[in-house]
């Protein structure tokens, strides 16, 4: 396949007659690898890396170089489906949000607050609240709006939490939407790990603000483990201080649409930021995960791995990763990829990489996307060692799967994951007694 | 006592008018506690054969039989192949990302034996097998394949022989790239399993620095696609005095000589 640029992305589909293996072969796909030799500060996205495909320039691009935001939702209009930002989602579908009332709905919490973490809650008023990054889109301007000030976790500067904190966030069924805003704020040199665990079945729409101290380290673990018929939006930012570290590890697996955008800003120079993702869609669901990379500060590094998995007709997915470079942001170092394994026919994955650099002087930037079968390669390597192709695929799935769940760091909550993934691939055999100690 | 007999064997990759025959009539016979060499140079179809016997999707087979003891390999899927007892240790094995070494090499197991291998033997033959090729046993928790040295892979697939215990295993240049260190560990687990027990070893090799270690009772010279010379370790020998030089200059007659007469025919 050959490196899309923005005019071809969207037809990042599935294309059964290409062969799995070249898709995965590595650095196969919208590939920029670090330049050779930093071009001249030219302004220009794409000429950066010479001999590349294009990463901007005149052509419409799919990220405006300026992204709008506010907090007022009339500010966007409602979206029809046609806008940048709304053209992969399934409005009507969307609409059980977009069109929902205000509320006093709640979700069911359940949390596990490790000593010294503090759970309080502040209105909307609140000038924490006004420090925020701002919404980007309707619906998350009216969650912001609606959700009448915040839920607020803080982890005190130069903490050691002992076990990660947890926030077990349950859907009662209600058939009002749930509107909510959680900040999550760490201090200085802590390091933490946070956990919001999405169960049951709601209509959900949740902004999440996480403001990493300087020299923090920080782990957000965000996982939608919801009932069928779940409807979930969400806008996800991280403001990452000075030198600080921050993970987010995303976990979509239920719910009828999920859809979730991520963005990470950095407050000062060498910061870190990671995002892991998988997703995995069965029939007729819609699991959406759009990523913002804003490099404006010096010497920050971003990187992005995210791979889902389809089965079953109408199983949708996309992923639209963005990141900027901007004029200011010299040794920026930056890779993101996304793979997706359409695993039957009638599923569709998207995946959309755009990478605007605005200086030379940086260490690397490059991404890839590859959507496709099975790795041919891997089945025949299992294959040939007598393992039917039907558990070489699960295990190759698993395998895929459990390359980014192993991020969370957490096991007992891995092997939850695993063994709900496992399900739904069909029961491995004998796979439960595997364990063999070296 | 296991016979693997290839007779007449064509194969070849591509399709429709990309199709390019690479193997031209191979005829081979391997019988358990036999060791054979099949020497050739640089794209004289060596791997290919080593993959066509294996059953990888990418070669076609146009003519010919492969059978084991008396069962048609070719009308086997690439799993039943394994079960069937063939082992191919690959010249360059595939990256596995999420699936650690030990649970491929249990569900391997698994799969062979029809059963589950018994958890304390199966632990313990693992790091008795780990030990003897030197490998760290930290190595069983690593995902196959995925970072691994040169080194590192081919004592993996020797590690998979060993424990698979297939009744013929066809190595595809599991010298190259080894340093001498390597080449000895790998060569001496290949010894062991030929002393152990009955197996029938294939050893596709372009050079002879391997034999060294490994010790064949037949060499076959295999250029453009045939076997071209047979004999025993003698030929070896002479190979690593000569090279391939004469055969492939008596090839490339033949091949010109094969072109005119289909000139003259057309």
């Amino acid at each position: 396949m050959s490196a899309p640029d923005h005019t071809s992305t969207t037809d990042l589909t599935t294309q059964p007659s290409t062969l799995a293996s070249e898709l995965f072969a590595p650095g196969v796909g919208a590939q920029a690898g670090p330049p050779t030799t930093p071009a001249a500060d030219t302004g220009s996205a794409g000429e950066a890396v010479p001999g590349a495909h294009s990463h901007g320039g005149p052509t419409p691009t799919g990220s405006p170089a300026e992204r709008f935001t506010s907090t007022d939702p009339d500010a966007f209009g409602v979206p029809t489906g046609r806008e940048e930002t709304w053209r992969f989602t399934p409005m009507k579908r969307m609409r059980a949000l977009l069109d929902g009332a205000p509320s006093d709905a709640h979700l069911a919490w359940t949390t596990d607050l490790p000593e010294g973490v503090e759970l309080t809650s502040v209105e909307a008023d609140d000038p924490l609240l006004k420090g925020l990054p701002e919404p980007v889109d309707r619906l998350a301007a009216l969650t912001r709006a609606r959700s009448g000030g915040a839920a607020v976790v803080r982890v005190p500067q130069e903490a050691q939490l002992d076990r990660p904190v947890t926030l077990a966030l349950a859907g009662n069924d209600d058939d009002a939407v749930v509107w909510g805003q959680l900040v999550i704020e760490v201090g200085a040199f802590a390091t933490a790990t946070i956990v919001l665990d999405h169960t049951g079945l709601a209509k959900y729409s949740g902004g999440v603000s996480v403001l990493v101290g300087d020299s923090a380290q920080v782990k957000l673990v965000s996982v939608q483990d919801w009932a069928p018929g779940t409807v979930h939006g969400g806008q996800y930012d991280a403001v990452v201080g000075r030198d600080a570290t921050f993970q987010q590890v995303v976990v979509t697996l239920g719910g009828d649409l999920v859809r979730l955008v991520s963005n990470v800003q950095y407050a000062g120079p060498g910061g870190s930021a990671e995002l892991f993702g998988v997703y995995f869609a069965d029939e007729t669901q819609h699991q959406e995960h759009r990523l913002w990379v804003d490099h404006a500060v010096p010497n920050c590094t971003s990187n992005v791995l995210y791979k889902g998995a389809l089965q079953g007709e109408e199983a949708r997915t996309v992923w639209i990763g963005d990141v900027r470079i901007r004029p200011a942001a010299t040794g920026t170092e930056t890779y993101e990829l996304n793979r997706n394994l359409v695993l039957t026919d009638g599923a569709r994955a998207d995946s959309v990489p755009n990478l605007e650099i605005e200086t030379g002087e940086i260490v690397g930037a490059g991404h890839a996307s590859a959507t496709g079968r099975f790795d041919d390669e891997q089945l025949f390597y299992l294959c040939s060692r007598g393992i039917d192709a039907e558990t070489a695929r699960r295990l190759v799935v698993r395998g895929f799967f459990a390359d980014v769940v192993q991020h969370i760091g957490i096991d007992s909550l891995q092997d939850r994951l695993m063994g709900t993934i496992e399900a739904r691939l069909g029961a491995l055999p004998g796979l439960e007694e595997q364990e063999v100690p070296a | 006592m296991s016979v693997l007999e290839i007779r007449d064997l064509h194969v070849s990759v591509g399709e429709g008018d990309d199709a390019k025959e690479i193997l031209r009539g191979v005829d081979l016979t391997v019988r358990s506690g036999e060791t054979h060499a099949i020497m050739g140079p640089n794209g004289s179809g060596k791997s290919t054969l080593a993959y066509s016997i294996a059953g990888h999707p990418k070669y076609t087979i146009t003519g010919g039989t492969v059978t084991l003891d008396g069962e048609d390999v070719l009308a086997m899927a690439v799993d039943e192949r394994a079960r069937a007892g063939l082992f191919l240790a690959m010249q360059y094995p595939v990256e596995v990302p999420g699936v650690s070494v030990s649970n491929f090499l249990r569900t391997a197991a698994t799969a062979l034996k029809g059963e589950a291998p018994k958890l304390r033997t199966w632990v313990k033959d693992v790091k008795t097998e780990m030990a003897g090729l030197e490998m760290d046993p930290a190595f069983a928790e690593r995902n196959v394949n995925e970072g691994f040295s040169g080194g590192e892979k081919k004592r993996h697939e020797i590690l998979q022989m060993r424990l698979l215990k297939p009744k013929m295993a066809i190595l595809d240049e599991t010298d190259s790239g080894l340093d001498v260190d390597a080449l000895r560990i790998v060569s001496e687990g290949v010894n062991r399993t030929r002393e152990e027990g009955d197996v029938g070893v294939l050893l596709i090799t372009h050079y002879t620095r391997i034999l060294r270690y490994i010790k064949p009772d037949f060499v076959h010279v295999f250029v453009a696609g045939r076997v071209v010379d047979e004999g025993g370790p003698e030929l070896a020998a002479k190979l690593e005095d000569e090279g391939y030089a004469a055969y492939i200059k008596d090839s490339n007659e033949q091949a010109s000589a094969e072109k005119a007469a289909e000139v003259v025919q057309a």
